[in-house]
């Protein structure tokens, strides 16, 4: 997101970009809860889909974690499937 | 004989009354504890909303078992699920260490859900925003 904007709104884009980092290595967070689904909505778009890691900087081995708790979360009808304007 | 720890969401039809939504958790209670194993955890997170209608109905009743099983009954369990029509989404996982600490950690209010947490925080904001309010008052 930063990256996009500053591009676009800055012709020196010089900004420094803060270092992304997985969430749950630096919290020391081992399990990712299906059931909540609000800390759930931080992975995915307004569409519903699940966001890359290239833009949550999450580690692999929690992405893994992520989207089995997403699919997880949408078999139970606590997450859509598909939305329009989720967030 | 080597139990593992498992974790049940079902959700049942809103068209059940609260009586009938009970007498059903009830016996799927009595499942568990019929093939030897123990409930360790169980929530009922009452009529929810659903996120897209299951069987043209937009809510159901959530209710969550954690309890500990042999190898052979999540089979069973599952198909007594498929044969009940009351049921109309269910899903069991096997929970991993992790999952077991956080399950604990969470029933001991150490980990709050993200919607807790956040509830909490509006109110200590609001709790700031009146006191910052009645500060200025006396100013």
């Amino acid at each position: 997101m930063s990256r996009e904007s500053n591009f676009i709104f800055n012709q020196t884009p010089q900004v420094v970009q803060k270092k992304k980092y997985c969430r749950f290595k630096k919290h020391g967070i081992k399990h990712i809860d299906y059931k909540d689904k609000d800390f759930l909505l931080k992975f995915i778009n307004e569409q519903g889909k699940i966001l890359p890691r290239r833009i949550t900087g999450t580690s692999l081995k929690f992405q893994r974690k992520i989207s089995v708790a997403v699919k997880r979360a949408r078999h139970l009808a606590l997450l859509p499937f598909v939305a329009d304007g989720l967030k | 004989m080597n139990k593992k720890q498992y974790e049940t969401v079902i959700i049942l039809t809103p068209v059940l009354s609260e009586q009938q939504m009970k007498d059903a958790v009830a016996s799927y209670r009595g499942l568990i504890t019929d093939a030897g194993g123990e409930i360790i955890h169980e929530e009922n997170w009452g009529l929810t909303k659903l996120a897209y209608p299951i069987d043209k109905k937009g809510t159901g009743f959530y209710h969550l078992f954690e309890f500990t099983a042999g190898p052979d009954f999540v089979k069973s369990w599952e198909l007594a699920f498929r044969r009940d029509e009351r049921i109309m989404r269910y899903l069991t996982i096997s929970l991993d260490k992790w999952a077991i600490e956080f399950n604990q950690k969470k029933r001991n209010g150490e980990i709050k859900s993200s919607s807790e947490s956040a509830k909490e925080r509006k109110a200590a904001q609001e709790a700031l925003a009146v006191e910052s309010n009645d500060e200025d008052d006396d100013n």
